[in-house]
């Protein structure tokens, strides 16, 4: 309810609110090969959206194209009203550390301490000197810990990262996108390396720490029981195109088949 | 023609390797040719081996004398501050070049401009680029000092770059995510992935810096190398024995130095 509340006084304040438009996403990794065709999508500031749909369809890509770690063809890609795909640079950097990101293979760096990892969250607001000598601000690394105490690692914070199983791992992934503070956060398959215990647990604090903090999450997700359980909103993704938009109430057998074609594999 | 199609030609099992024989036939004649060049003969070997035992018998014993050993001691510290200033300074230029020359982190051209640089650096062996240097700046110890950063900056940076180029991109995909500035990227995630492996190619070029700053020496470059070229000048080969004797007890504590740095950093 606290969240809640957060959440519509920034709505009607002077931040605009955290709405992402993306219009004609097109990318082609090479000419002519075309992995996003023309891509419109509108997601509101908040709530999980799952996107669905086969190996190679161009989820990843979408996901990446958002902050950039991959460079779209053309379109537009506007989040809180600014064009994501024109940046460059500095204010590049800059919305990038308002987008948290979750990665299939959690993407820890494994020689750091868990702790170092979770304060990567403040690079792009730290100054060069306090990182090269790990001087973080102490409200910095105060919220580490706590973040590392939500996320139930609170023990493990001076361990180094490749100590950890997977489940650990993803957790400390997790806390690491929520140290940015972002504005909305990217999931490119969280649970896909993970056993299904660790898999529902994962989600499980994802939707949580997104929900308090009322922050928007896009999650590309393999698992469709999953997208069902958790997200507001289902995406499903086929041959680089939106085939299905909406609830997840909504998706139905023949929409599954829509998205992973086939048949017989659904019985 | 007349043949059944079903009778195979016999199979072979090791056929004959014919063009390793060619090179094996032109490499003896070549190793022939090349030794009636340059007058390698058997009576000249012989005589060769007898100048040995005199050299070796006037090697004998180790000269010790007070002066000499000052001598030694001097050479031995002014080769031991051009190692380590060689190291220290080559080491720290290694780096950034290397980064530079770091296919997957840097920009094709300066990668490509890096790489030509090193290149450069490692076409010659210390010891030319010591000569070099003593015709460039002088004799003494900082034509041996330069002569070695620049061996240094070829070897480690090399070596950075390789190393580099082999660390998993998924960390600085990650790291990048979060909106770090480029150093800011390589400071959190290059660099753990890398510096282990750093301090290994370090402490074995303080190693090998100590054994090619006696090299350099030889050259004009200064320090024990100096020392000991003028010791053969002066047919002191008593005393050349000495010399050699500490410079193999010097390397050998380099060597275990630098087992333990590598340890404490893996």
């Amino acid at each position: 309810m606290g969240a809640l509340a957060q959440g519509e006084v920034r709505a009607a304040g002077a931040v605009p609110p955290r709405l992402l438009v993306i219009k004609n996403l097109r990318k082609e990794y090479r000419a002519g090969i075309v992995v996003l065709k023309d891509v419109s999508l509108t997601i509101s500031g908040r709530g999980m959206t799952a996107i669905i749909g086969p190996s190679g369809t161009g989820k990843s890509t979408l996901i990446r194209c958002i902050n950039r770690l991959v460079d779209p063809t053309s379109g537009e890609i506007l989040f809180m009203g600014e064009d994501l795909a024109k940046l460059g640079g500095r204010e590049l950097r800059r919305a990038r550390r308002r987008i948290g990101m979750v990665f299939q293979e959690y993407n820890l760096v494994e020689r750091l301490s868990v702790i170092e990892n979770v304060l990567c969250g403040r690079l792009g607001y730290a100054p060069l000197w306090r990182i090269w000598l790990r001087k973080f601000v102490a409200e910095d690394v105060d919220s580490a810990f706590q973040l590392l105490d939500e996320v139930g690692l609170g023990d493990f914070a001076t361990q180094r990262a490749d100590q950890l199983s997977g489940g650990q791992r993803q957790r400390v992934g997790i806390a690491r996108a929520l140290m940015q503070e972002p504005d909305l956060m990217l999931a490119d398959e969280p649970t896909s390396s993970l056993d299904p215990k660790s898999s529902v647990e994962i989600m499980e604090l994802l939707a949580r720490q997104a929900g308090e903090r009322d922050i928007p999450v896009i999650v590309n997700i393999h698992n469709v029981e999953l997208a069902r359980r958790y997200a507001d909103r289902v995406i499903g993704m086929s041959k680089g195109g939106i085939v299905f938009d909406g609830p997840p109430q909504a998706l139905e057998d023949k929409h599954l088949l829509a998205i992973y074609g086939g048949e017989g594999w659904l019985d | 023609m007349s043949a059944a199609p079903s009778v195979s030609p016999p199979r072979v099992a090791f056929p004959p390797n014919w063009p390793m024989r060619i090179v094996l036939v032109l490499l003896a004649a070549y190793v022939i040719y090349a030794g009636s060049i340059l007058d390698i003969t058997w009576p000249r070997f012989l005589q060769g081996l007898d100048h040995g035992r005199h050299f070796l018998i006037r090697m004998f014993p180790p000269n010790v004398a007070p002066d000499k050993l000052q001598l030694l001691r001097d050479g031995m510290i002014e080769s031991l501050q051009i190692a380590v200033l060689a190291t220290i300074f080559g080491v720290a230029l290694s780096l950034p070049l290397g980064f530079a020359a770091a296919r997957n982190l840097s920009v094709a051209p300066l990668a490509w401009g890096a790489r030509a640089f090193i290149a450069l650096f490692r076409s010659f062996h210390p010891v030319i680029v010591a000569i070099l240097f003593v015709k460039a700046v002088g004799f003494g110890a900082l034509a041996g000092v330069l002569a070695l950063i620049v061996a240094s900056m070829g070897f480690i940076s090399k070596l950075v770059a390789e190393a580099v180029e082999e660390m998993s991109m998924k960390q600085v995909e990650a790291v990048r995510a979060t909106g770090a500035s480029f150093l800011a990227v390589v400071v959190m995630s290059v660099l753990p992935q890398v510096i282990a492996r750093f301090i290994g190619f370090s402490s074995y070029q303080l190693d090998s810096n100590l054994r090619n700053s006696a090299l350099v020496g030889l050259v004009g470059g200064g320090g024990i190398g100096a020392t000991l070229f003028t010791a053969f000048q002066r047919f002191d080969y008593d005393f050349v024995l000495t010399i050699v004797l500490a410079i193999i007890a010097i390397v050998m504590v380099g060597e275990v130095i630098s087992g333990w740095t590598r340890r404490l950093f893996r």
